[in-house]
């Protein structure tokens, strides 16, 4: 603080009143972000204590269950709930359903997708710009919307209570092809003509050199059509008019409000079945995503 | 491909294979585009358009077998819907779960962003996870969460209420209660993903327009209202319209947690659609309700468009 030398001047003043000033300023900002970091604590407890509230609720005998006030922790630990859900009910059936919609449903959108994209993105055809717009078009509409004809169309068809039925309207999906398609628009043409002039035919081309290079976005895809699937309930509520059918959402649902509706344990239990995959996948990629982010911050 | 044609161009044969080159591009993009297109326009594109017609027939159950024997009705589906109580009933409630859903959605999620983007260092990630746990999580699952929390009876809800001697009302029995617990729940589970959108936004704005407020000696609120809030405007803009969309076709929240009641305030008009539809097997009026919706949707949007290109 005390100024030694005057005849540095303009620097060591302005770095000495810095850290005089900054004890009072940081004190100021430490109890705000204290504050901020309560505020936020509070958040977390809300947004979290639900989850953490199901999985110790479905481990709970039916007497604590209904235990006035409730235990925050079971204080008899048993797996009857999950015994029960997979050996007298039917889950088993409904996770097996769900994940074979589901496997189907991110396969074909990453096929589908990914080929209507290189068509649109590098391929000259009349009626492109056309399709294109098809497309465009449809991205606003509500499912509401078309539920009603496409149960028609489907008992028409004789698809309702089948896998068909409950794959075929979420197996091409409009935001996959803008995805598919502005990731192929970056790929250079030079690396096309290349494998072309060595005579390759375009699914040559597509199979070897396109493909390849589409594993980010594919990935993004992957993941966000597997999360609408396994989440998605509407549809499945609609065509899957027989247990045999139902997926884990249609399932739970129709538990919850079915006679069951009080057994809140087993309920519980099939929550667990329902989330469980998909915050693990979650929080992997989340760590891959944080990853991603880090090296690209190393690179750049 | 121009490449190709220069060089073979002098030749005189080179013009059919150019040709031949042409039209072989040609069907590869059809080839391409066809199993997407034909599942689409099929179980999408074909739906879409069918259901404007059904709209104008009174389609019932008897119409499933043999569907092109429905009679064409006019506009007495629309004409009824404006009579139909439950219809404006639903309506009404749709608009409530709209207008409070949307606005507490994105103060939620702004108030989110800031408070990780500038008001604490550490913990950032863990914050960001947890808050978005709920987005990737089942509706249905964290709905009957939900409903177990709030149990009149031997819910948690009730049960920190007691430690505290307060009789705990029952939640979901009552109307109004039971709107502002699905308007809540749509909030909790929605936010995370404003907070993200917000939160890339923040990182787009300057450091220096705040290091210049701060030697202007503002203070945080000032920097808030003055700053990150304008910079923002195209942010809130667009998410605004794409929570709007979202909160106008509420189904799984009320439809676990109230089945549509008490008195049938919690039933929005996707779920009216589904029981006329579905339940009462009224597919034609199912159509007009959700054509609606339809064009409510489109005309949100477009003001909301309009709006966003106008101020920015």
């Amino acid at each position: 603080m005390s100024v030694a030398a005057p005849v540095r001047t303009a620097i060591p003043v302005v770095t000495q009143a810095t850290p005089e000033q900054r004890p009072s300023r940081g004190g100021r900002r430490a109890r705000n972000s204290l504050w901020v970091y309560v505020a936020l604590l509070i958040g977390l407890v809300l947004l979290v204590g639900p989850f953490l509230w199901m999985v110790a609720s479905s481990v709970k005998t039916p007497a604590e269950l209904h235990h006035v006030p409730p235990t925050w922790i079971p204080q008899t630990f048993t797996l009857d709930n999950y015994t029960t859900i997979f050996t007298k009910l039917n889950f088993p059936q409904y996770f097996v359903n769900s994940v074979i919609v589901a496997a189907v449903v991110v396969g074909s959108n990453l096929l589908f997708c990914s080929m209507i994209g290189y068509a649109l993105a590098k391929l000259r055809f009349r009626g492109k710009s056309a399709v294109f717009l098809l497309v465009l078009a449809t991205i606003m509409v509500p499912q509401t919307v078309y539920l009603v004809p496409l149960f028609v169309l489907m008992s028409n068809l004789g698809l309702v209570n089948s896998y068909a039925g409950l794959i075929l309207p979420f197996a091409a999906q409009a935001f996959g092809v803008f995805l598919m398609r502005q990731f192929i628009q970056g790929i250079p043409d030079e690396l096309l003509e290349a494998a072309r002039m060595d005579g390759a035919g375009e699914f040559t081309v597509f199979r070897k050199v396109v493909l390849p290079l589409l594993g980010a976005p594919l990935a993004t895809l992957g993941i966000l059509t597997f999360l609408g699937s396994w989440n998605n309930f509407l549809w499945p509520l609609i065509i899957a008019t027989s247990d045999q059918m139902f997926t884990l959402p249609v399932a739970v649902a129709t538990f919850s409000i079915g006679q069951n509706t009080a057994d809140y344990g087993l309920l519980m239990a099939g929550s667990v079945v329902l989330i469980a995959p998909v915050l693990l996948i979650f929080l992997l990629l989340q760590r891959f995503v944080q990853q991603g982010i880090a090296t690209t911050g190393l690179k750049g | 491909m121009s490449a190709q044609q220069t060089l073979v161009a002098p030749a005189p044969r080179a013009r059919p294979a150019a040709r031949r080159g042409w039209l072989r591009e040609a069907l590869t993009g059809w080839l391409f585009s066809a199993p997407f297109l034909l599942i689409f326009i099929v179980f999408l594109a074909l739906p879409i358009l069918a259901s404007a017609i059904l709209s104008f027939t009174d389609f019932s159950l008897g119409n499933l077998v043999d569907p092109f024997s429905a009679r064409f009705i006019g506009l007495s589906n629309y004409a009824k819907l404006l009579h139909d109580p439950n219809f404006l009933q639903a309506a009404l409630t749709t608009t409530i779960f709209v207008v409070f859903g949307t606005v507490l959605n994105l103060a939620v999620g702004l108030a989110a962003a800031v408070a990780l983007n500038r008001g604490i260092s550490r913990f950032r990630a863990v914050f960001r996870v947890g808050y978005y746990l709920p987005v990737v999580s089942s509706i249905v699952a964290v709905a009957v969460i939900w409903r177990f929390l709030f149990n009149a009876d031997f819910g948690v809800v009730n049960g920190v209420l007691q430690i505290f001697g307060i009789k705990g009302p029952d939640w979901l029995g009552n109307p109004t209660l039971a709107v502002a617990i699905i308007v809540a729940l749509m909030v909790w589970r929605n936010f995370g993903n404003a907070m993200i959108i917000f939160l890339a936004g923040l990182q787009g704005i300057p450091n220096d327009l705040y290091e210049a407020a701060r030697i202007d000696g503002a203070n945080r609120w000032q920097e808030f209202r003055s700053i990150t809030l304008p910079m923002l405007k195209p942010t809130t803009l667009l998410l605004t319209v794409v929570t709007t969309i979202g909160f106008l076709q509420v189904f799984e929240e009320p439809f676990v947690m109230t089945q549509g009641g008490p008195l049938n305030k919690t039933r929005p008009i996707s779920m009216y659609v589904y029981q006329q539809g579905f339940n009462f097997f009224h597919q034609g009026y199912a159509s007009a309700m959700a054509y609606t919706l339809f064009v409510v949707i489109a005309a949100v949007t477009l003001i909301q468009f309009r709006l966003l290109r106008s101020e920015t």
